[in-house]
């Protein structure tokens, strides 16, 4: 296998793409230097802006008189629903959402009343003294129960090839079950933070940890009656997002909007982390049950699953991650006869939201599970089984919803990872290991990922940059993408280096702010740097043309040479003759001399997508990003718990752009979703009170829970039509490469049953989880 | 009146008008607009608020430690030396940990990072960086919710014991212990450090209501998460009688104000199982400043070394005006949170005696996750097994099983005077229902800390078959450690 990270510079050897580079705020972060919303220096009188969040699941707000609150000295306003000038609405899609309010509560932790006051401290005072009357109501505490009481977010739907029915009536081996996948909370490390400024004219400016400024701006000027072109949204960076801070960053904001221009004074709204757990959405659960037919050799004949998912109570972004579910029922396999149904739940929980993956890991879990008992039913090695239900050459490579599946790379894939991690071996070797080992198994697992990129729906996929040449030559870079760690920054400063032929240290990535890069879609779905890195080059592409003849002049080269002049390594030259060259910074000096624009911007549309719902039929995803993972594990048939013992991944980043910020791309997505299938288990109380609502009851994976041995290689000379710099998505993938943690569960389990056991764990598998499905193992007959 | 008094890199801090509650986690943002150090969860579980404090060991040596200066109170700084994430660099130039973790991807988002930074700061300092599980111990405090930790612990790998010249390693050679005795008032707050049991006695007898405070671990988090303002706290940091760490008739005293970072390295050649369950204890911040006096006198029924010192037979030294006297630990826990000590006493230490011939002995946490957690359940067990084969005495405790931390007498009567053998063990285990009605929480069913406690005597036979008090190999998949 070719060295993982050392990826071939065909380009100019200046070029900081395709080379390992750091994280561009890499020194700030260690050195404190990096600021986030709350380390800002707060204009002088700046309040705090304090939520007075619902006790109850579900209630009528009866009364609320706040007079003893504001009666307090450095109390300066109590707000409620009534206070709010314009639209009292938050919902990013469907108006159903107020952000304070209105007679009923629907879930504990929404938000009834906003103090303003000089302290922390005298806002808790004052929310103590705030008189709130409520009658309690019933509530819908789970799926099972909204869907016994008939509540729902959205209307089934539907996606269908093939002849199911019949497929499962002939099929030689059938499987029905059901399986539940659990919330997850977000866990960023920044909690939810927002800044609001009233400026002249009634206007606002906004600092937020957001990863969607634009709307972020929309729901500001929608709840304070301004037009957008009033409110100024800016994002220095976050501490972490996975899409908690998609549409959920926007009620802090607006709040503090309305507390700015209620007391005409600076107010910052801040979560602390319980706060923050409590009043935000998490990843959705999803209940699913479904009926599967296999052939005697592994093939998956037939499939018909129903997905509920818990929406929370309200709609949020559920009805576009439900259909993600949908779209990744098939993962990587060619189902040719299907239906796939779903529906969004209500229940009286926070409203769930996007979560790295966005319905595609549920969904996916879902055919992983039923191959998994397939495997299991059938005494078959699920790698196998999983690989004879590949997509395969036309016409077998077309998903349930009749997209292609083009440049299919699991076939090769598979082929190396098996290879270099050596599966074969090892899973005998962990199979003489079982036999003599009493107490402790251990598993192997293999995990393929294929993964739509593309925002669903479809106008998302648009982005827009400005890039910004001083006369010296330094750079400004402007994008509508959001830095959350990810290192789109990284990425983008990469490409406009690149297209200027500057180095990286000219150009400076600039806090994304809705007045220099309008209208842009949120920073999700893998999409940050397909969408974006495409404007970026699209401005500075522009900026290069005008610079051209400029170039040209001062190194008299022929007109027509002109257009193959050469832009790297801060000069401009002829490749013929590179002994001659101007500096970047003379081309930009004369070309303000000469009364040549030096700003512009960029823009992209993502061409030929789109999907029609009604019929389930469409090409919703621009492509697919692959990938592959094998991992194996060691089980305590004493405790449950478990110890991950080396994870091999394979992974499609196409040429990737920054390929060590890839690498930490699909190292912490594996880790996530690690947890999100182990040992993160959110847990209400029976009145709908979330119980792990801190990192003392809630368990993210901690540095002793990764894989002993964690090896980790990008997929070599694997350039993508269409993309920038023939480089893939990676975000969202390699999370799901997860899953492959419970198949080697499984595996360890299975081994304390008689062959052809199917095994019954539950998600998250938890120690208590792994160690009942030990005990049921141990408890079948022989 | 004191004033509080201390170093903030390396600036001399006088202050007299804040609360002596106020956390330095809230100083260094809102008051030094130190903005560096973040607060990620206000209760030690995450570690983004990580700062390195200089300050003595156990054995009286300058060493700097990583701590949560979300939980360390301002008093609890009196004449030390604290140093942030600003003072890692030195004339513009970042510091090694720094360099390491910028190289080498150790951030994603940022937001842990300075924690990080500053745990490894401790790290490059530390002299024991000897084995590999000692790295995933000094780390596992600092939560990252981007990287998937890979390039976290190869930079501990390369920092660990590296030992820089840096304005550290000046400070540790150069800084003169200061004394933290204070006498301190803040509106209707005050925080005593007494320097000896005169003192100490005095304050008491004038405020019989004091709550005694060493580390804050467990009592910062009513200021920290239930936001009360305690009105009057007594630390006992400043009593080197409290500090006690050494062998002592062929057992060990453990002073009840010994920090766990301490006690775990004095634990290691001394005491295989002590070492055992402090490995899971909680992570290094934490044992950087909690005790063993407060891990006691708190008397969770989850405390986690009750269980081990009960197993051990180990006695509670309490301590009064009137003079000491001593009970059998397991005596020690009243009920639900509450301990025998009567008003104006304190423990003043623990004795472990020495152990007896035949002895076999283990601790075990079973926990959600590994590391930083809070045990479901919890045991140390103790058999003493005749040159026969036959059980001389069983002591039994558990955590996690009922409102205390307790003995399964049952179990332990239905083995004395048995033979040691699996099918004795098997025979005995169902006399735990007997023992204890564990419930159901959010750690962990009363089905499953049934099972597990009965498993890990299970467990506890057959580890300790051929050593009696097998050491934890450096990252084993289970607490108990068999095959």
């Amino acid at each position: 296998m070719p060295p993982p990270f050392a990826v071939p510079r065909t380009l100019e050897t200046s070029s900081p793409l395709h080379a390992p580079a750091p994280h561009e705020s890499g020194l700030k972060h260690a050195s404190g230097e990096a600021l986030y919303v709350d380390d800002l220096p707060s204009p002088p009188g700046t309040l705090v802006g304090h939520i007075i969040a619902s006790p109850h699941a579900h209630a009528r707000l009866v009364r609320h008189d706040a007079a003893r609150a504001r009666a307090l000295p450095g109390v300066h306003a109590v707000l409620f629903a009534e206070d709010i000038p314009g639209e009292n609405d938050i919902g990013p899609v469907i108006h159903d959402e107020p952000l304070l309010a209105e007679g009923e509560v629907h879930c504990v932790g929404q938000a009834v009343a906003l103090v303003l006051a000089e302290s922390a401290a005298l806002c808790r005072e004052a929310a103590r003294r705030v008189e709130l009357e409520y009658e309690v109501l019933p509530a819908l505490l789970s799926i099972r129960e909204a869907v016994a009481a008939n509540a729902f977010l959205s209307e089934p739907h539907t996606i269908r090839r093939g002849e199911p029915e019949a497929a499962l009536a002939t099929a030689p081996v059938r499987i029905e079950g059901e399986c539940m996948t659990g919330a997850q909370d977000h866990f960023y490390l920044e909690t939810q933070a927002a800044l609001a400024v009233l400026e002249e004219d009634g206007a606002l400016r906004i600092w937020s940890s957001t990863q969607h400024p634009s709307e972020v701006q929309a729901k500001v000027a929608e709840v304070m009656g301004l037009g957008r072109h009033q409110v100024v949204v800016e994002v220095p960076r976050m501490g972490g997002g996975f899409g908690g801070k998609e549409t959920q960053a926007a009620p802090f904001a607006a709040l503090a909007a309305l507390g700015a221009t209620r007391t005409r004074r600076p107010v910052k709204v801040w979560l602390n982390r319980d706060q923050d757990m409590v009043q935000t959405g998490k990843r959705h659960p999803f209940w699913t049950r479904f009926e599967a037919g296999f052939s005697e050799d592994g093939h998956l004949l037939g499939l018909k699953a129903e997905l509920i998912s818990d929406g929370g109570w309200s709609n949020d972004l559920s009805r576009a991650i439900l259909d993600r579910a949908l779209f990744h029922m098939d993962n990587a396999y060619f189902l040719p006869n299907v239906q796939v149904t779903g529906r969004v739940a209500r229940t009286n929980f926070a409203s769930n939201t996007a979560f790295r993956g966005f319905g595609g890991p549920q969904g996916m879990y879902v055919v992983e599970e039923v191959l998994n008992r397939g495997a299991e039913r059938l005494g078959l090695d699920p790698a196998e089984l999983r690989r004879r239900n590949f997509y395969r050459e036309a016409p077998a490579h077309r998903t349930h919803y009749e997209q292609p599946v083009e440049g299919n790379r699991l076939p090769r894939i598979h082929a190396e990872l098996m290879a270099s991690s050596e599966y074969t071996r090892r899973r005998a070797e962990i199979d003489q290991f079982n036999a003599s080992s009493r107490w402790t198994k251990r598993g192997i697992g293999y995990q393929p990922v294929k993964f739509g990129i593309s925002f669903t729906t479809s106008f998302l996929n648009q982005a827009g940059a400005l890039a910004v040449i001083y006369a010296d030559g330094s750079v400004q870079l402007n994008h509508g993408g959001t830095e959350m760690g990810q290192g789109l920054h990284t990425k983008m400063r990469a490409v406009c280096a690149h297209e200027l032929g500057v180095s990286i240290d000219r150009v400076r990535v600039m806090n994304t702010a809705t007045d220099k890069v309008p209208n842009t879609s949120a920073t999700a779905a893998s999409s940050g740097s397909d969408l974006n890195g495409q404007a970026v080059k699209a401005a500075c592409e522009t900026l290069r043309e005008r610079l051209r003849p400029i170039a040209a002049r001062l190194l008299q080269v022929e007109r027509g040479e002109a257009e193959g002049l050469a832009f790297a390594s801060g000069q401009v030259f002829y490749p013929a003759r590179p002994q001659r060259s101007v500096s970047f910074a003379e081309v930009t000096q004369a070309a303000y001399l000469a009364q040549v624009s030096l700003s512009a911007t960029g823009y992209y549309r993502t061409p030929d997508i789109s999907y029609d719902r009604v019929a389930g039929r469409g090409k919703p995803f621009h492509y697919f990003a692959f990938g592959a993972a094998v991992v194996e594990v060691e089980i305590s048939s004493l405790t449950g718990e478990h110890r991950v013992r080396r994870v091999d991944i394979l992974h499609d980043v196409g040429n990737s752009l920054v390929p060590s910020i890839d690498r930490g791309q699909v190292e912490g997505g594996f880790v996530q979703g690690l947890g999100w299938l182990t040992n993160e288990e959110v847990l209400f109380d029976e009145k709908g009170r979330l119980l792990t609502h801190s990192p003392d009851t809630y368990k993210i994976p901690a540095l002793g829970d990764v894989p002993e041995e964690f090896r980790v290689a990008l997929l070599q000379h694997a350039p993508q039509e269409d993309t920038i710099h023939g480089s893939k998505a990676v975000g969202e993938p390699p999370f799901m490469l997860a899953i492959g943690v419970v198949t080697a569960l499984r595996h360890a389990i299975a081994a304390f049953a008689p062959p052809r056991t199917e095994v019954h764990l539950a998600s998250p598998a938890t120690p208590e989880a792994i160690l009942r499905a030990v005990e049921a193992a141990r408890a079948t007959p022989r | 009146m004191d004033r509080l008094r201390f170093y903030l890199n390396d600036r001399l801090i006088e202050e007299s008008a804040l609360s002596p509650t106020l956390t330095l986690l809230r100083y260094l943002r809102d008051r030094a607009h130190l903005m560096g150090t973040k607060e990620g969860c206000a209760e030690g579980d995450c570690g983004a608020c990580t700062v390195a404090v200089l300050e003595q060991d156990g054995k009286g040596a300058p060493v700097l430690r990583a701590i949560n200066s979300c939980l360390l109170l301002l008093p609890m700084v009196q004449g030390k030396r604290v140093y942030t994430v600003e003072s890692l660099k030195e004339a513009g130039k970042p510091h090694k940990v720094q360099e390491v973790l910028a190289q080498g991807l150790g951030s994603q988002c940022g937001y842990c990072t300075p924690g990080v930074a500053m745990a490894l700061l401790e790290a490059c300092h530390r002299k024991d960086m000897d084995e590999p599980w000692k790295w995933d111990a000094q780390m596992c405090g600092n939560l990252c919710r981007c990287t998937g930790y890979r390039p976290i612990r190869e930079a501990v790998v390369s920092v660990a014991g590296l030992g820089p010249r840096d304005r550290f390693a000046k400070a540790l050679s150069e800084t003169r212990p200061e004394s933290m005795a204070l006498a301190y008032t803040a509106g209707a707050q005050r925080f005593f450090t007494p320097a000896s049991f005169q003192e100490l006695w005095d304050v008491l007898d004038a405020h019989p209501e004091a709550r005694f405070v060493v580390g804050g671990t467990d009592l910062s988090l009513e200021v920290t998460k239930r936001f009360t303002e305690p009105p009057l706290l007594v630390s006992l940091e400043a009593l080197p009688a409290l500090r006690t760490l050494e062998p002592r008739n062929g057992g060990h005293r453990l002073g009840a104000a010994v920090w766990l970072t301490d006690l775990e390295d004095y634990a290691h050649a001394t005491c295989p199982p002590l070492e055992r369950m402090l490995r899971y204890f909680g992570a290094r911040q934490i044992k950087n400043r909690a005790t063993v006096g407060g891990n006691l006198c708190t008397a969770s029924p989850i405390g986690d070394l009750a269980p081990v010192l009960i197993s051990l037979g180990a006695e509670a030294v309490l301590l009064s005006r009137a003079g000491e006297r001593r009970m059998a630990l397991e005596d020690f826990f009243v009920d639900y949170r509450r301990t025998a000590l009567r008003p104006g006493e304190l423990l003043a230490a623990v004795d472990v005696p020495a152990q007896p011939v035949g002895a076999r002995s283990l601790a075990y946490k079973v926990s959600k996750r590994r590391e930083l957690d809070i045990s479901a359940v919890s045991a140390g067990f103790r058999v003493v097994v005749d040159a026969a084969g036959q059980v001389l005495e069983a002591r039994l405790a558990y955590g996690g099983m009922g409102p205390r931390p307790a003995r399964a007498r049952h179990v332990e009567q239905a083995l004395v005077g048995q033979p040691w053998t699996e099918e004795r063990v098997e025979a005995a285990l169902p006399r735990l229902d007997e023992d204890f009605t564990p419930r159901t929480d959010h750690r962990g069913s009363a089905w499953y800390r049934a099972q597990v406690a009965k498993n890990l005597l299970r467990g506890f036979f057959q580890e300790t078959l051929e050593s009696p008090s097998p050491r934890l190999e450096a990252r084993h998949s289970a607490t108990v450690q068999v095959r």
